[in-house]
């Protein structure tokens, strides 16, 4: 699934500017704990979480994760979107709480892979 | 949703006694971080997540948690096991990863109802440090 | 009519397994009082969160709670590090919580959000190298007599 799409299915608000969306996304991956990020997410997942401590960035580079997705209106402060920019990781963010966002990314077809 | 359809659906084990499987949940609310759990989620709710300690049963029973889910095969000590018992949290695991217990719960119906920041209470700030 | 009640709970630092003890007692008490199940739940919220600040970041603490017909006004107060700006301490996402405290679903800039959210009203205050103390009141709105 096209990252794009997602955006536009779920009506994402895209928080970095200038990024090329049109990504191929393999999965998905629900996680608030970078250690369970780094041990256990695959390369092209898009990462759905709350958590925005300025190491998110860092995490999804590290795995070549294809975005992340932060839910419950959890705004990023500048710095982490700026790195997000410089690291090449879209970072997108929803009003739906983590269980609804997910379902409808289940009901598009994704899944964790 | 009924706790016997929620272990048929995720393919789950009920990790605590006692547990009458009739005994049905509204809304769930899927987090890692225990202050969002308590700041959004609603009663009559199950709560999905990876974390086992302790706090997660302490976190369910402020905010009137009924069921608590861990993912991916991850169970709490008996020590845990047994504070939920007492407090008459029923715990469950499944196998499945948190992005597809949400997904086939969600599939099967159920949804999310959560709170909005929405309450604009006084907070006075009466000392600062030096 | 219910005579006012008050007491008070001890809280040890980095004591992680009885962490959340305090608040379930205090949970208890406004349950056999048959204080309305909204009222408890914000005033269990409330407290737990203060009672994990005083786990993760103080040497020790107490919660010392009054209920009367009108009203639950709880205090906790800790000797700890103190907190040396509070609007940032208020701010969502804003923490200095450990990775391991992270990892345990703590620490993530909420909890201080959260008591000012549950509650109706709420003060702080904060010496640097000797603690904090939090006090915060939630009204029962008739009076809790005519459920009890």
């Amino acid at each position: 699934m096209n990252l794009q799409e997602i955006v536009n299915r779920l009506s994402l608000d895209v928080k970095t500017p200038g990024l090329d969306l049109n990504r191929e996304v393999t999965g998905g991956y629900v996680s608030d704990l970078l250690s369970d990020v780094m041990g256990n997410s695959s390369g092209g997942n898009i990462w759905i979480t709350l958590q925005i401590h300025l190491n998110i960035v860092a995490v999804a580079s590290l795995k070549g994760l294809a975005g992340i997705i932060l839910v419950n209106n959890r705004r990023p402060d500048e710095d982490t979107l700026k790195r997000a920019v410089a690291e090449n990781i879209p970072v997108m963010t929803s009003a739906l709480p983590t269980f609804e966002l997910v379902g409808r990314l289940y009901a598009l077809g994704l899944r964790c892979r | 949703m009924n706790l016997a359809e929620i272990l048929s659906i995720l393919n789950a084990r009920m990790l605590t006694d006692h547990v009458p499987l009739q005994k049905a949940v509204e809304s769930a609310y899927c987090a890692d971080l225990m202050s969002d759990v308590l700041s959004f989620s609603v009663t009559n709710s199950l709560l999905v997540t990876g974390l086992t300690n302790a706090q997660v049963i302490r976190t369910a029973e402020m905010a009137a948690i009924e069921v608590i889910i861990f993912i991916q095969g991850k169970s709490p000590d008996s020590q845990t096991i047994k504070l939920a018992e007492e407090k008459r949290i029923p715990l469950l695991v499944t196998d499945l990863s948190m992005f597809d217990t949400c997904g086939k719960l969600y599939e099967r119906g159920l949804r999310s109802q959560f709170h909005h920041l929405n309450q604009a209470p006084i907070i006075t700030v009466r000392a600062q440090s030096l | 009519m219910i005579n006012a009640e008050e007491g008070v709970f001890f809280l040890t630092g980095k004591d992680f397994t009885n962490a959340g003890a305090a608040s379930s007692s205090l949970k208890g008490v406004l349950e056999k009082r048959g204080v309305p199940q909204d009222i408890i739940r914000r005033t269990a919220i409330a407290a737990f969160e203060a009672e994990m600040n005083v786990i993760i970041y103080a040497v020790a603490g107490m919660m010392k709670y009054r209920i009367s017909n009108t009203e639950i006004s709880v205090t906790i107060q800790d000797m700890g590090q103190g907190i040396p700006n509070i609007d940032l301490a208020m701010t969502e996402g804003y923490s200095t919580a450990p990775d391991y405290i992270r990892e345990m679903g703590f620490g993530s800039g909420m909890g201080l959000p959260n008591i000012k959210k549950s509650t109706d009203h709420f003060v702080i205050n904060s010496m640097v190298g000797e603690g904090t103390t939090l006090e915060f009141t939630i009204r029962l709105a008739n009076g809790d007599k005519e459920r009890a």
